[in-house]
């Protein structure tokens, strides 16, 4: 009996999930535009039911904490380059589909060697020396602690989920028992470390560090998109054995990739200590190395996207906490903003990367049943929207439209064709993606 | 060919970036002019840590609002409260973003600010920045930069005094014997701040009850309400009978309320909240010095590079006693804050304590901060540990006997 219910419902589920292929390009934006709007529209909302009447108020102190002075926005794009250095470290290991959760503890060891070259050198040499020391040690630092696990997987295919996480929290200890040798006095705060600190360009803190990040995006652009580098860790993320095939060294290029990947978190540790908050503590990340995964995710790993979602992030929680310290909301205001934000968008992706088709139902001779209420109202939403994104495509370019069903069909045409010329990993995974959509586009054509 | 010479414009970029910095800063010489501000534009800035959920900044809080008011200043236009200021680069922000919206005294409310603070005066010498439980005023001489704090110590003794009266209450009760008589007591870092609170609350019990002793636990985080809870609660099992804490979160009352173990509790009364556990409380009453400083900027008066709030000055609180204290607590608190007032009672006289088995009579004491955290100056005068005198925060660290640590925190 049980077994029955059990069998009905996996044989019987209601819908299931279709990858998308008919999305064009300016109606996915289109789709992430609203989903920004719409959270940040909830985001208002949620304010409001905290305390009444501050809906209005709300992204008054949003942007009035962000944009209203000169110096928060400085520190508006601070908060966006430390995230968008440490989303562009963890993009390579990713888009390699290495899980490096690790990076916290990465830039933790950056951090660490900048602390200690400052903390040591300092007085002895000049400042111009330490920084470009302690450029050297963070990096290296960085690169150690994201060369470990690497190896290990390597070598004997370990879990670089686990060991990534796992040393972070070593990174941590070492930091703290550091603290305790260097601070006797038990109240764990290091302070200020008043030598190697970074020159301040003009009348405000942290522009060397935004200028730093700046070159740095332009950087990995290259490297990802047009080095053979590049071009060979996108192989081994989209399959090992293609990467084999062709020759790719893979152990190599995974272990090759996750040294520049801490490098990089070396380099975020160097600018956050050196450039930034001048001192070392086990909080120095605040969680921007788990932040900043979400953020390279969410532009595909294109460096570019990330300083818009980098960008977005920043003054999501730099807004809600203006907003939060005006309102009286409370630390956790900022994680609740940015939680609703990252939850949307990542449904938006899923919604414009998968489709849900409700199933129909079959009777016993195996005959369709009338489509059910639920179905009707699926089709009528579809059918709906459609019109309206007929309607603005139409307002945009003037141009005349086919009908939804052939500019589906044609949609998924289109993208097989596009497939070689974008993707990076041209010839081979193409040839495999072209021959999923030819059989996708059959079967759209003959329901 | 084309990266490596990319990657050599980019590096040249670097260095002459660098450069051009290195001759823009170069900052050594300022000049502070402080005046005198007119009433109606005092506008102070407020810089908390956490905010209202912290007992420690909800202190903090609601004594700048009963100062303001004292003040008959406006709440509104005149006071900007930012909470949830890190230890970071975040609180140098606020700091400068308080003055850059025309606040002219700035209070930051956590030791670790205290560099960031110090960042901040120096760039804005004619902007008062006060700053609480911090150690260097005194030796950076600033001209616009001051610490302050309070002998809360004295406080810590009377709460002490009042656990002592329930213990002995509960030992003629018969529910343990004399020699059972255990406190608990939860603190954040093995730090001369907390050292100072445990040992002179141990004091006062000790005053009134002589066979009690105290296990210290460290949770290495000023505000982590499921560790200082579990602390609580693993004291409470190795058989504490009334816990105390020096941590600023509702972990330890509420561990005590769901126990049914009297508490004692700092910076605030939980006495609505946990009714059957909360005994009394001590605290540092800021509205004093707000009041002071903000009458030295209308006045222009130089204020105090290291004050130190004292219970004749109304900073050191220990009020609204529990229904469950111990009878005749209050006279008894009484008549020890009498004496400390007239003098004739030190909380660290080394009579009263000694450190393993030996009476303490020579202690260097780490007053002025220096990076290598050596002592510079003797703190026991005519046989009596003088603790925030020299300096405002406390600097008492000895580990004195019948008290027990069982673990140490020294670093977050």
């Amino acid at each position: 009996m049980v077994t029955n219910i059990f069998k009905k419902l996996k044989t019987e589920a209601p819908f299931h999930i279709v990858k998308r292929t008919d999305i064009p390009r300016w109606k996915k934006w289109v789709i992430r535009l609203v989903t920004v709007l719409v959270s940040l529209l909830l985001c208002g909302i949620i304010s409001s039911i905290l305390k009444p009447n501050s809906f209005g108020t709300f992204f008054d102190e949003m942007f009035k904490g962000t944009f209203s002075t000169p110096r928060r926005i400085v520190n508006l794009f601070q908060e966006t380059a430390m995230l968008l250095c440490i989303a562009l470290a963890v993009t390579p290991a990713f888009k390699m589909k290495f899980w490096n959760i690790g990076a916290e503890g990465q830039v933790l060891m950056g951090a660490l060697m900048c602390a200690t070259c400052m903390r040591y050198m300092g007085g002895s040499v000049a400042d111009p020396v330490i920084i470009i020391v302690a450029l050297v040690a963070s990096v290296a630092g960085g690169a150690v602690w994201g060369a470990i696990p690497a190896i290990f997987k390597a070598k004997w295919n370990t879990n670089e989920t686990l060991f990534t996480l796992m040393m972070n929290y070593i990174a941590m200890g070492l930091i703290a028992f550091i603290i305790t040798v260097w601070v006797p006095s038990g109240s764990g705060v290091v302070g200020i470390i008043r030598y190697g600190q970074f020159p301040r360009l003009g009348q405000y803190p942290y522009i060397l560090n935004i200028i730093i990040v700046a070159v740095l995006v332009v950087i990995m652009y290259i490297y990802l998109r047009f080095s053979k580098h590049g071009y060979e860790l996108s192989v081994v993320g989209e399959s090992v054995n293609t990467a084999k095939y062709i020759g790719i060294n893979v152990r190599k290029v995974i272990v090759r990739t996750m040294i520049l990947s801490g490098a990089l978190c070396g380099i975020a540790g160097w600018l956050l200590v050196g450039g930034t908050s001048y001192t070392i503590s086990t909080s120095i990340v605040a969680g921007r190395g788990f932040t900043a995964i979400l953020i390279s995710w969410l532009a595909h790993f294109n460096p570019i996207a990330m300083v818009i979602s980098s960008f977005l992030i920043a003054f999501l929680s730099q807004g809600s906490m203006q907003a939060a310290s005006t309102f009286g909301f409370g630390g956790s205001f900022p994680n609740i903003i940015t939680a609703v934000f990252f939850f949307l968008v990542i449904a938006s992706e899923f919604f414009i990367s998968y489709r849900i088709k409700l199933r129909r139902k079959m009777n016993v001779e195996g005959e369709e049943i009338q489509p059910s209420k639920l179905e009707k109202f699926d089709n009528s939403i579809t059918e709906f929207f459609a019109n309206i994104e007929n309607k603005i495509f139409r307002l945009f370019t003037k141009r005349k439209t086919k009908t939804v069903a052939d500019n589906s069909v044609a949609a998924v045409e289109n993208e097989c064709l596009q497939i070689p010329a974008t993707s990076q990993t041209d010839d081979l995974t193409a040839t495999i993606q072209n021959s999923d959509c030819a059989e996708v586009s059959d079967k759209e054509v003959q329901e | 060919m084309k990266k490596k010479v990319l990657a050599f414009v980019l590096a040249i970029a670097l260095v002459a970036a660098l450069a051009i910095g290195l001759v823009a800063c170069n900052q050594t010489e300022r000049e502070v002019n402080l005046q005198a501000i007119e009433k109606e534009n005092i506008k102070i800035g407020l810089i908390c840590l956490h905010d209202e959920n912290s007992t420690y900044d909800a202190n903090f809080i609601n004594a700048m609002n009963e100062a303001v008011e004292n003040l008959g200043l406006n709440k509104e236009t005149q006071l900007v409260i930012r909470t949830n200021i890190s230890e970071s680069e975040a609180c140098y922000n606020a700091a400068v973003d308080l003055v850059e919206d025309g606040c002219n005294i700035i209070f930051a409310d956590s030791f670790g600010h205290e560099d960031y603070i110090m960042q901040a005066a120096w760039e804005y010498p004619d902007v008062r920045f006060c700053h609480a439980t911090g150690t260097k005023a005194h030796t950076a001489k600033y001209g616009n930069y001051y610490n302050a704090f309070a002998s809360i110590y004295e406080g810590r003794y009377l709460a002490g005094v009042v656990a002592g009266m329930k213990l002995n209450e509960m030992i003629a009760a018969g529910k343990f014997t004399a020699a059972e008589a255990k406190m608990g007591y939860v603190g954040a870092f093995t730090y001369a701040e907390v050292i100072s609170g445990y040992t002179s609350f141990y004091l006062g019990a000790k005053s009134v009850c002589p066979t009690v002793t105290m296990d210290v636990t460290f949770t290495g985080s000023w505000y982590d309400e499921v560790a200082e809870g579990e602390s609580a609660t693993n004291l409470i099992n190795r058989g504490c009978k009334l816990i105390s804490q020096h941590a600023d979160s509702w972990g330890a009352p509420n561990a005590c309320k769901t126990a049914g173990v009297p508490n004692v509790t700092y910076n605030i009364s939980t006495k609505t909240e946990c009714p059957d556990s909360y005994l009394v409380h001590s605290r540092i009453n800021w509205a004093p010095y707000y009041e002071y400083i903000v009458n030295s900027a209308i006045n222009n008066t130089e204020i105090a590079y290291d004050w130190t709030g004292t219970i004749e000055t109304g900073s050191v609180i220990v009020e609204d006693y529990g229904k469950t204290v111990a009878a005749g607590t209050e006279a008894a608190v009484n008549e020890a804050k009498a004496k400390l007032i007239a003098g004739t009672l030190n909380v660290f006289d080394t009579a009263n304590f000694t450190v393993n088995g030996k009476a303490v009579t020579t202690y260097l004491a780490d007053v002025d901060t220096d990076a290598a955290f050596a002592g510079d100056t003797e703190a026991i005068v005519n046989g009596i540990f003088k603790e925030s005198f020299f300096r405002s925060a406390p600097y008492f660290a000895l580990q004195i006997d019948g008290i027990t640590l069982l673990n140490q925190a020294f670093g977050n």
